[in-house]
Formats: C-alpha cells, sequence, structure tokens
C-alpha cells in the first residue's frame, strides 16, 4: 500500500518534506497505524504519538487524506491510495506527525475544567437524576485528541483567543452538569468576542469528532444559555 | 555530576488513575511535587478500563466490605495479601464518593444514587449469589475517572512533566531511594529528579505478550527500573488473561457485558458456562472463565471456520440497554470485529489484560523487600501503588472492578503515607557521587551500538515466546524452554541499535528503553512461572493441576541478579475481620 507521509525533523531538515512509502502490509493489518506501526519497524525516525490502539486515549490525531481523525480507529480499507498523511493542522509541528499541543490544552486549562461547588460535600454521593445525568451525555467523551479544534478555522487564526469546540464542549459539561454551581462565573468568562462567539457553526468540528460528539450543539446551548440569562 | 539536578519534595512517576489520586494528595497538601508521564496524562491506560469500580455502596440492595473482602480473597485464590484485602475494601466506598464529589460523571439510580452493576465473582453473602457491586460511567468508567482525576489535579495546581520517560531510580549505599533520572522526550534532555520521597505508579506491562489488551505504553517501566535498581518482583507468574478480548485484533470487551446479561456460547450455541461453574456461570471469576473458554477451543468447540474463537452474545439485551449501558462495546465491535451486537454476537478470545504481581508493598504503599529474616522491610523513600505495585490484593486473580478500586484506595493512601513521611524527614539526603551515570551508560550504549538488531524484531520474539511459552495453560517442557529462549532473547535486548539517533522526540529511542524494561517483566514471568508447582488462580500448570497450601502458599520474589528466586509469605492475618481460610474454590 502506498502512503505520502509528512517529514520533518528539526535537527536537519530546513524544510518538510513528503516521503513516499511503499509497503506490504499483512492481513491482520487493518487499521491505518498498524500500517504505521509497520512502517516504522522499517524506518525507525518515523515519529508519532500513539497508545491503546482503540480510539480513547487521544494520541494519534493527524490528518489523513485532508481530513483530521485517529489512525487507529481508521481502516486502511476505506483510504484512498497515496494515503496522505499531516500532522494536526494549525499547531507547530514538533516532528514528522508529532505536533505541539500546548495552545490546544491552554485553552481547554482556561475553562476551569473541574466541578466547582463550595458546599460540604455530603458522607455519600450528591445526588443526580438520571435525567440530570443524561445531560453530560455526549460531553464527558471528549478524549481531547484535538481533531475538532484544528479543523476549526476560527481556531487557527486566533488560537491564543478563541477556546475553541473542545474547550467550549468542556465548558458546556460543567455548565450541563446539575453538582456544578458556578454557571453564572464560566459564562462571564465566556461572554467575549473571542473565547466563545468566534465560533460560526461551521461545523468542521462535528464532522471530524472521532467520537461522534457534537461541539457545535453545546457551543448553541452555551450562546442560548446567555441569551436568557440576559432577559 | 552529568546531568542537571532539580529538587522536589516528591516525584510520581506515572499519571495513571495510581498517580493522579496520589498526586492529588500531595499537590494539595502544599508539597512541591513533579508528577513525570510518558503521555500526556489522560491518555494514561487508565483511560481504557470499561466495567467499573468494585465498591459496597449498597445502592442496588445489601452490600457490605466483608463480603467484598471474602470476593476478593476467593478471586486472589487465596494468596492476596488480606490486611491489603481489608483494607481495599474498607476503603472502597470513601474513594468513590470522594471521586463523585470530583465531578465522576457516574451513572445514576431514579433515586439518585450511584448505579452498580454485577461482575464476575463479586457475591452476596459469601458466594451466595451475583451483587451489583461495580460502580460504572457507562462502558467508559476508567475514561471518566481519568479525567475526573486530571480535572481535580488541574485545580490543584499539580505540575506535571508531560512527555517524560523515567529511566533508572536512584539510590544511595544505604538503599534509600532519592528519585530517578528522566528524559524529556521532545529534546532529549535528562535531568536528576532529587526528591526525599519517589513513587512510582507506571501501571502494567501487558505488552510482553503478542495478544494483550494493553496499550503501546505499558511497557513496565517501573519495574524495570525497580529490577535493575536490586528491588525484587513479586508473583510476576500471575497474569490475568481477559476473557474476552476481540479475537484477532485483542482490544477488550467489558466483562460488564455479562454483568449487564450477555454470556458466552461455543460452536453447538451451548452456554458451556452453567457447566464450568453452576452457580456464577458467566460471572465466575476471569482465571475460571478464560480456562473454560481455553478448554471448550482445545476440546473442538471453538466457533468460526478455524474454531479458534467463543461467541459473546448480548442482543438480547435489546438496543436500549446497549446504547444506555454499553455504547462503546458497541463501537468497538462495529470498528474492530465487524459485527453489530445489538444484532450478532462478538468473537472473542482470552487475552492477556493484566499483571498481578509488582513492586511488593504493604498496604501503605511502601516498597518492602527482605531484609536480614524480616520479609517486608520497608525501603526509606520508595513508594509504588496502582498495577505496577504487588500490595497484594489481587494474589493469584484479580477480580474485575478491583483494579480502578486499588488505584484510587492505594493512590490515596500512599500519597498520604509519602507526607507522613516527608513531616519525618525533613531535607534532602545527599545524592551519591554518581548519580545518573547508569543512566547516561545505557542511553551512550544504544547510541554507540553497531552491528546490533532491530528493537522491533527483539520485541516481536520476547513476545512470541511469552505467547506461546506462559499463556492460559503451562506445560514443565514449554515454561524450561521458555527461561532458556527468555534469557537468549535479554542478551539480544543488551544489543539493540537504533538507526535514529536524533534527539528531538526520538520514538526509537524511547522504544528501545521500553524494550529493556519490558524484558525484565518477562523474564521474571518466565523465571517465577517455571518454579512454581502448583495451579493457583491464573497460573495453571499441566502437571501440577491443584493448587498446594503445603508448600505454595506462599509469594514469589525474583531478583534480576542471575534470576534469583526467593519467597515470602502470605499475610493470612486480616486488620481486624477474621482470616478466610483457603478452602477449594468452586463458583
Amino acid at each position: 500500500m502506498r502512503f505520502r507521509i509528512y517529514r520533518y525533523d528539526p535537527e536537519k531538515d530546513a524544510k518538510p518534506t513528503m516521503k513516499e512509502y511503499d509497503v506490504a502490509l499483512e492481513p491482520s493489518d487493518r487499521m491505518l497505524l498498524d500500517a504505521l506501526v509497520r512502517i516504522k519497524s522499517i524506518d525507525d525516525s518515523l515519529s508519532l504519538r500513539r497508545s491503546c490502539r482503540e480510539g480513547v486515549c487521544g494520541s494519534d490525531a493527524m490528518n489523513i487524506n485532508g481530513k483530521n481523525g485517529l489512525a487507529c480507529i481508521t481502516k486502511l480499507a476505506d483510504l484512498k491510495e497515496p494515503v496522505e498523511l499531516r500532522p494536526l493542522p494549525g499547531l507547530p509541528v514538533i516532528r514528522d506527525l508529532i505536533v505541539d499541543m500546548s495552545q490546544f490544552f491552554k485553552q481547554y486549562h482556561s475553562i476551569k475544567p473541574y466541578l466547582q461547588n463550595s458546599e460540604a460535600a455530603p458522607e455519600k454521593e450528591r445526588l443526580q437524576t438520571p435525567a440530570e445525568r443524561e445531560e453530560l451525555d455526549g460531553l464527558y467523551e471528549c478524549i481531547l485528541c484535538a481533531c475538532c479544534s484544528t479543523s476549526c478555522p476560527s481556531f487557527w487564526w486566533n488560537p491564543d483567543k478563541f477556546v475553541g469546540p473542545a474547550g467550549l464542549l468542556a465548558a458546556y459539561r460543567f455548565i450541563a452538569d446539575s453538582r456544578d454551581q458556578a454557571i453564572n462565573d464560566r459564562l462571564d468568562d465566556l461572554e467575549d468576542p473571542y473565547r466563545l462567539f468566534r465560533c460560526h457553526s461551521i461545523m468542521n468540528c462535528v464532522d471530524v469528532c472521532p467520537k461522534g460528539l457534537n461541539p457545535t450543539r453545546a457551543i448553541g446551548r452555551i450562546k442560548d444559555i446567555m441569551v436568557k440569562r440576559m432577559v | 555530576m552529568t546531568y542537571p539536578v532539580r529538587k522536589f519534595d516528591a516525584v510520581v512517576v506515572g499519571a495513571g488513575g495510581a498517580g493522579m489520586r496520589a498526586a492529588l494528595q500531595l499537590a494539595e497538601a502544599g508539597l512541591k511535587v513533579a508528577v513525570l508521564s510518558k503521555v500526556f496524562p489522560t491518555r494514561s491506560h487508565t483511560v481504557a478500563a470499561q466495567g467499573g469500580i468494585g465498591a459496597s455502596l449498597g445502592n442496588m440492595g445489601d452490600d457490605s466490605w466483608l463480603w467484598h473482602m471474602y470476593d476478593t480473597v476467593k478471586g486472589s485464590d487465596y494468596l492476596g495479601d488480606q490486611d491489603a484485602i481489608e483494607f481495599m475494601c474498607r476503603m472502597a466506598p470513601q474513594v468513590v464518593y470522594e471521586l463523585e464529589h470530583f465531578g465522576m460523571p457516574f451513572d445514576r439510580n431514579d433515586n439518585g444514587t450511584v448505579y452498580q452493576r454485577p461482575f464476575g465473582g463479586h457475591s452476596q453473602n459469601f458466594g451466595e449469589r451475583p451483587v451489583q457491586r461495580s460502580c460504572c460511567a457507562a462502558d467508559r468508567t476508567g475514561h471518566a475517572m481519568l479525567h475526573t482525576l486530571y480535572q481535580r489535579n488541574v485545580r490543584a495546581n499539580t505540575l506535571f512533566f508531560v512527555e517524560w520517560m523515567a529511566l533508572d531510580l536512584i539510590r544511595d549505599a544505604s538503599g534509600q531511594v532519592l528519585g530517578v533520572t528522566a528524559m524529556e522526550m521532545e529534546t532529549g534532555e535528562v535531568w536528576v529528579f532529587h526528591a526525599r520521597a519517589t513513587l512510582f505508579a507506571t501501571g502494567g506491562a501487558g505488552r510482553i505478550y503478542s495478544a494483550s489488551t494493553n496499550a503501546f505504553i505499558n511497557t513496565g517501566d517501573g519495574l524495570g527500573m525497580a529490577a535493575r535498581a536490586g528491588v525484587p518482583l513479586e508473583d510476576m507468574e500471575f497474569w490475568q488473561f481477559h476473557p474476552t478480548g476481540v479475537a484477532g485484533a485483542g482490544v477488550l470487551i467489558t466483562e460488564g457485558v455479562r454483568g449487564e446479561g450477555g454470556y458466552l456460547l461455543n460452536k453447538d450455541g451451548e452456554r458451556f458456562m452453567e457447566r464450568y461453574a453452576p452457580t456464577m456461570k458467566d460471572l465466575a471469576s476471569r482465571d475460571v472463565v478464560a480456562r473454560a473458554m481455553a478448554t471448550e477451543i482445545k476440546e473442538g468447540r471453538g466457533c468460526g471456520k478455524e474454531a479458534d474463537h467463543i461467541l459473546l452474545k448480548l442482543d438480547h439485551l435489546g438496543m436500549e440497554v446497549i446504547e444506555k449501558r454499553l455504547p462503546g462495546i458497541r463501537e468497538i465491535a462495529k470498528k474492530f470485529a465487524n459485527v453489530d451486537p445489538v444484532k450478532d454476537p462478538i468473537p472473542v478470545v482470552p487475552t492477556c489484560h493484566y499483571q498481578m504481581g509488582g513492586i511488593p508493598t504493604n498496604y501503605h504503599g511502601e516498597v518492602v523487600v527482605p531484609v536480614g529474616g524480616e520479609p517486608n522491610t520497608v525501603v526509606p523513600g520508595f513508594y509504588a501503588a496502582g498495577e505496577c505495585a504487588c500490595a497484594s490484593v489481587h494474589g493469584a486473580n484479580r477480580l474485575g472492578t478491583n483494579s480502578l478500586t486499588d488505584l484510587l484506595v492505594f493512590g490515596k493512601a500512599s500519597g498520604d503515607r509519602v507526607i507522613q513521611f516527608l513531616k519525618e524527614n525533613p531535607g534532602h539526603k545527599d545524592l551519591p557521587a554518581d548519580a545518573g551515570e547508569y543512566s547516561r551508560s545505557r542511553l551512550a550504549r544504544l547510541d554507540n551500538q553497531t552491528g546490533g538488531e532491530s528493537v522491533h524484531e527483539v520485541g516481536a520474539e520476547m513476545r512470541r515466546t511469552m505467547q506461546a511459552h506462559c499463556g492460559v495453560f503451562r506445560f514443565p517442557d514449554m515454561l524450561t524452554q521458555g527461561v532458556d529462549k527468555i534469557r537468549q532473547v535479554a542478551q539480544r535486548v543488551e544489543r539493540t541499535e537504533i538507526k535514529d539517533k536524533s534527539r528531538t522526540f526520538n520514538t526509537a529511542r524511547i522504544e528501545a528503553l521500553e524494550l529493556e524494561n519490558l524484558i525484565e517483566v518477562a523474564r521474571s514471568t518466565m523465571v517465577s512461572a517455571e518454579a512454581r508447582r502448583e495451579t493457583r488462580g491464573a497460573h495453571d500448570r499441566a502437571d501440577f493441576h491443584k493448587r498446594d497450601d503445603v508448600n505454595w502458599l506462599k509469594h514469589s520474589l525474583w531478583y534480576r541478579d542471575n534470576d534469583r528466586l526467593d519467597y515470602k509469605p502470605v499475610k493470612l492475618k486480616a486488620l481486624t475481620a477474621e482470616t478466610f481460610e483457603p478452602k477449594v474454590r468452586t463458583y
């Protein structure tokens, strides 16, 4: 199978190049990550992140034939040759398919991604109805792979100011949690021309999310709550 | 001194469930802590745990920590230390409530309490009937827990060193542990982390086998570092083969599927677990179910063209239950097995999943080794928690859900113990003059190696050897040959060569270093398994087909030097509960 892979080693390359690989795969190589592991067994200088190989750790996000996705759950049979692999767009490249995700995590941290509740904790669990808990479905499953934020033009242009779809999904995860008491602070923090309102609902994030989540909907809900709060 | 030195009160190696729970204790106590992780914390392998956290909350009916303790002791095939097991089962509800307070999105009952599902080996009233004890967030419990712990650490301003790989333990002449050397993957720079206390939470090493549910990063780094520093590894012959890994792919399918009512079928469509475990059936403990499946396959009742797998049926649960309780499983089955479990059964085989053994500790998380006549002498400054540690709560076989319980309970307890140690031992002891030298020589060897073999090939040979010689069923001649073979592989590991010598994010170098850790785990496993002449829990010897409490009710201790083996007694005395005396184990 044929691949064209983005290669860049800052120690020796003035600029990145696309390197061609033609590899004989085994029947057990079913996912893109299997092929990349095989390529690395031949050329050990190819660098990428990977861990769980089942789509839950979020390590191996990359741009696959022009679309962001996870290599470990992308079937080889579904890919057009040559398979063109690039690092996630919009973030600084450290080497090959490895990007510097500091900006992405900085935005995630900026929304205070932890439950805030100043009441003394009860002896047992805080109660939450199944309906209240259901509000968190489609939000808490995010794996922080950054496929969404790095497919978003607003994030490319303002990665320092726009929280981005992943961070906003997380913000809504806490806004929607019946146990969280900081809703007003969270909304105040987002009420800003950049942090929230740079989202123009073009839905690239929804299109690429490997977990099938919908950040655009979550962002819309935050905007709705903000409007309601004003009236 | 060859490397820059940075001083911390404590260094935690590993940022999975145990490492982050420990880090939280330390950070909230205001200590200067460095948490090192090879990956961004939420990418640690705890993220892949599915089914739940075992704790006797009693939300679904009567339950008690004593029943949980009985099930765990029985599940361990009586090799677990009963003081540690009592401690874990008593603490479990508290750490689960704390996790809920941190924001964990547990599933709920109508009355608002945490939903609990049945799980293998967990019972009411000392084995009478299955109990619902597993606290879960759909089938993504580990993911939800790991993210919650990370979030809580963000709140506590924990200092993470992300994508740093620890290389070696630093001990002084008295044996006290004074920190680690570690490499920043992005730059290739090495630092000495000089710490008053060092806590390993480096996880397991399931990557010693070809077929494994484990992530690529599960390379036993803590075990390798401990073994090279002269610390023995305990009970390494005991590896859990999870009954339901996706055939061919290895990816885990939670026991929660059977907890929710799914069951296993052989090629005749027979629900064969009824024959092997009349009471608990498909919810017998994992060693029992895995062995039953392997027996069915061995005796020609496997499914498929090659008669090489078993089918896990769950379509009868209906779309609603599957979508609500097992959505991740449906996703995995579709992707990795090409079946939609709403309609068709999932092909599964027993797959290496969990390491019961590890770095020997007591129930405070302090690392303990034999000194003189005392088998459990504390190594000052050294702690371990989670899968890399052997407390031992899992003994010869771990119950499902007890892994996450272990991470929370012993993560927290070891953190607390470190705090106490730091209070009693102010100030840093001096580093030995040659601190860092050992790591430097290992890195230099790797960089200067010529004419060596590829890491990939030697690693594959190790995994094949373990798979063929030390699997679900173990045969004396295969084990004897296995010891020879794995020693040969170990020699080859000393001569691996990487072509890429660059410094920036050189993952070839990382993989070579990981193999140096894996091989210690593989060797300890094979040597300990060859020596243990009985069948207990996950260790099934064809030539000694019974448990032998007269000769083998003891923990193995493997030392790296000359593959020396030692043994120490099992702690049968609990903290307050009466001892559960070993008896015949049926489900």
